[in-house]
């Protein structure tokens, strides 16, 4: 039983069998199991791009979506770096903000590699409306569902299922990487919590309905005080500063979010007090996937519009992908290109199938961020002039492609807990 | 009312894909090739399913003739608000010859046994262009028929439909039962929402043989060859002759080309106006 769950791992026991660093196997869920049924009835062990029939026509209906009524929508939004309303209504009508909120919350009841297709899909045509999906789906959605009371389950879940955009409140302007030297305050009055602080880099703090804030409720216990808020954004107190004019991304509102003596009643902490450090990381853990299959569609997306160009166009009598320079340089961008769609796909069948996934999330965002940049700068080369136009849509790939080594965790921070994890394996 | 919708959907080559002819030339290809549902039926589907959704007719079933990847297709049909499906299973060299005539004898075998009041089918499939089920069908089953539909309307126990024709649209009244087709300007079929997606794995699909319904499947046309187009030749202007209108306008050219055969050129400002 384990062995045909593992999916690429058996190599890896096979090589190397004084490492043992996997949690005792948890139950997976039926999903799962269903696809290796059908498919070790023919193969045994199935690609990584195997997909069961539910996601390839989710998949399949993503990408229609997209490419229809999306991409006429990409350059406008961009140029005016503003989310178009339609854009956010229909994401929640066809059901893609609330791909893992169960039904019974007016959810898709999907699954976790759904998501990641869908992320996928979108970032081909828009890395800003696949952000805005991706954070709604692995952040906010996650964070609710996995330590939201009942209450607070009934209250949010429906609405981010079917309206509500919410916004993940962790960095400040004096803290990023270092997430936990966060200076917002929240002080214990009675059954309220005083929230004082500034939250910057804040993504879709324009047409959020909501803010899980991270703040500091016992800052004598370090960051074992930092404690999850749910902060309705009309609370009094809270206010949304500018947005900022970004170099990428510009679709997806990113603003500083100012916290004056916000009041928040103790029965809207998420989970509990001075745990919120905790579930930080382990829901980034997962959205790190997210980041991966949004880099990893960005790039494959930016790569389609390029390689026909190079099919087409001449020079010195025959087309530029015949010369082998070029097409030395497509292969090459080619493998990274599949390389990191199997890191993505890898990391995202492990985390459903209860599996220890952190380094290979780490690895797959890191690696798929540094494919976005390599891709969508190669493709710009093979195009020319005409690459180098707003004309084109390759110019808006090379610009939201740089953001995807900084957020979620910047590519030195991933590295960093990918050796961490190696030194531990090397350990036992 | 007419209480249950029988809807036909082919699953075709998609669209948007290059189409290659076999190196044999007995056919295109086929494997590999992406699919999906014919156009014209996603058409067919998003009418019946708003004719439930407007509670005048009661259940919306999903029919498709093929071998197990048309059940793709069905479920997309499901995800668009179909109640269930039908599979009618053909396969092999049966699959290869199924033409109009085969599906439209299904078909009538199935409105008969399903009590079907309606039946909704896209006006042609892309990959044929023969534009035939929907008649024949009507035919086998001595119902009126109403093709090319740009509006459909149940008044009754009557079924109003407005037609495209050569020379613009024409009203007609027809009882039920009926056999409807659809045309491009009919509706704009609905996206297949993901918890619809979802919901549509819970909805049955049955499967039936044709031999069940009582239909014979041999046909009656033999594919000798399959090519390609031949290549369009550049034309060559040199002298021209041209034709005005008595207004003064452009009418045609007449130019010769590279075979001294002259082709003849209409304007295109003329060709334009006439659409």
């Amino acid at each position: 039983m384990a062995f045909t769950r593992t999916l690429g791992k058996v190599g890896r026991q096979l090589y190397r069998p004084w490492a043992s660093c996997q949690a005792p196997l948890r139950p997976t869920s039926s999903r799962t199991i269903a696809v290796e049924q059908s498919a070790s009835a023919g193969t045994g062990f199935p690609p990584l791009q195997t997909f069961t029939e539910e996601e390839t026509m989710m998949r399949d209906a993503v990408r229609k979506y997209a490419q229809e009524r999306v991409a006429p929508l990409v350059s406008k939004m961009d140029e005016n770096s503003s989310m178009a309303d339609e854009v956010i209504k229909s994401l929640f009508e066809q059901g893609l903000m609330g791909i893992e909120i169960s039904t019974e919350y007016g959810g898709t009841g999907s699954s976790f590699f759904s998501c990641m297709l869908v992320v996928e899909e979108l970032a081909k045509v828009d890395a800003s409306v696949a952000v805005m999906c991706d954070i709604q789906n692995t952040l906010i959605n996650t964070l609710m569902s996995n330590l939201g009371t009942e209450e607070q389950k009934a209250k949010y879940l429906p609405r981010f299922a079917t309206d509500m955009i919410g916004s993940f409140c962790l960095s400040e302007a004096g803290s990023g990487s270092d997430a936990f030297s966060m200076k917002t305050r929240a002080e214990k009055q009675k059954d309220y919590y005083i929230i004082n602080g500034s939250k910057m880099w804040i993504t879709s703090a324009e047409h959020a309905g909501v803010f899980l804030v991270l703040a500091n409720a016992d800052v004598s216990a370090g960051y074992r005080g930092i404690t999850c808020f749910i902060v309705d954004r009309d609370t009094e107190g809270l206010e949304i500063g500018k947005k900022e004019n970004k170099l990428g991304l510009r679709a997806s509102s990113t603003c500083a979010v100012n916290f004056d003596n916000v009041k928040v009643h103790e029965k809207n902490i998420l989970g509990k007090v001075g745990q919120g450090y905790k579930y930080a990381i382990g829901m980034l853990n997962g959205g790190r996937i997210g980041i991966a299959a949004q880099m990893l569609g960005l790039a494959q997306g930016c790569f389609d519009h390029a390689v026909p160009y190079t099919r087409q166009r001449m020079q010195f009598g025959k087309r530029i992908f015949d010369f082998q320079g070029l097409q030395h340089q497509i292969a090459y961008v080619a493998t990274q290109l599949e390389a990191a769609r199997l890191l993505t796909y890898n990391a995202a069948r492990l985390k459903e199938a209860g599996r220890p996934f952190v380094k290979e999330a780490s690895m797959a965002k890191y690696f798929a961020a540094e494919v976005a940049t390599l891709t969508t700068s190669k493709c710009i080369e093979w195009m020319g002039g005409v690459g180098f136009t707003k004309d084109y849509p390759v110019e808006k790939y090379y610009r939201d492609c740089k953001i995807g080594t900084i957020y979620e965790g910047t590519s030195n921070i991933q590295l960093s807990t990918v050796a961490k994890l190696l030194d531990q394996e090397y350990n036992s | 009312m007419a209480a249950r919708v029988l809807v036909g959907v082919k699953r075709v080559i998609d669209y948007a894909v290059k189409i290659r002819v076999k190196p044999d030339n007995t056919g295109v290809v086929t494997d590999g090739v992406k699919h999906s549902m014919n156009p014209f039926c996603e058409i067919a589907v998003e009418e019946a399913v708003r004719l439930k959704e407007n509670k005048l007719v009661k259940e919306v079933v999903a029919v498709s003739c093929g071998p197990q990847q048309v059940q793709e297709t069905i479920r997309t049909a499901l995800a668009m608000g179909a109640d269930r499906g039908i599979h009618v299973e053909v396969s092999g060299k049966d699959y290869d010859s199924l033409g109009p005539l085969q599906v439209s004898k299904i078909l009538a075998a199935l409105a008969k046994k399903e009590e079907a009041s309606l039946i909704i089918l896209g006006k042609q499939a892309i990959d044929d262009d023969c534009n035939q089920t929907g008649q024949m069908t009507a035919a086998l089953l001595d119902w009126p028929q109403g093709t090319f539909a740009s509006e459909v309307a149940i008044e009754g126990d009557k079924l109003k439909v407005i037609r495209e024709i050569d020379g613009g649209l024409e009203t007609i009244k027809i009882n039920l039962p009926a056999v409807v087709t659809a045309d491009l300007r009919l509706n704009t079929p609905r996206y297949a929402t993901l918890p619809n997606i979802m919901k549509a794995k819970k909805k049955k699909i049955a499967n039936v043989k044709p031999a069940e319904l009582g239909v014979d499947l041999t046909s009656r046309l033999e594919v000798l060859r399959v090519d390609e187009p031949p290549q369009r030749q550049a034309g060559v202007k040199s002298k021209r002759s041209s034709v005005h209108t008595s207004t003064g306008d452009l009418f045609m050219e007449v130019v010769p080309t590279s075979d001294s055969t002259p082709a003849v050129i209409p304007s295109a400002q003329l060709l334009l106006q006439a659409f």
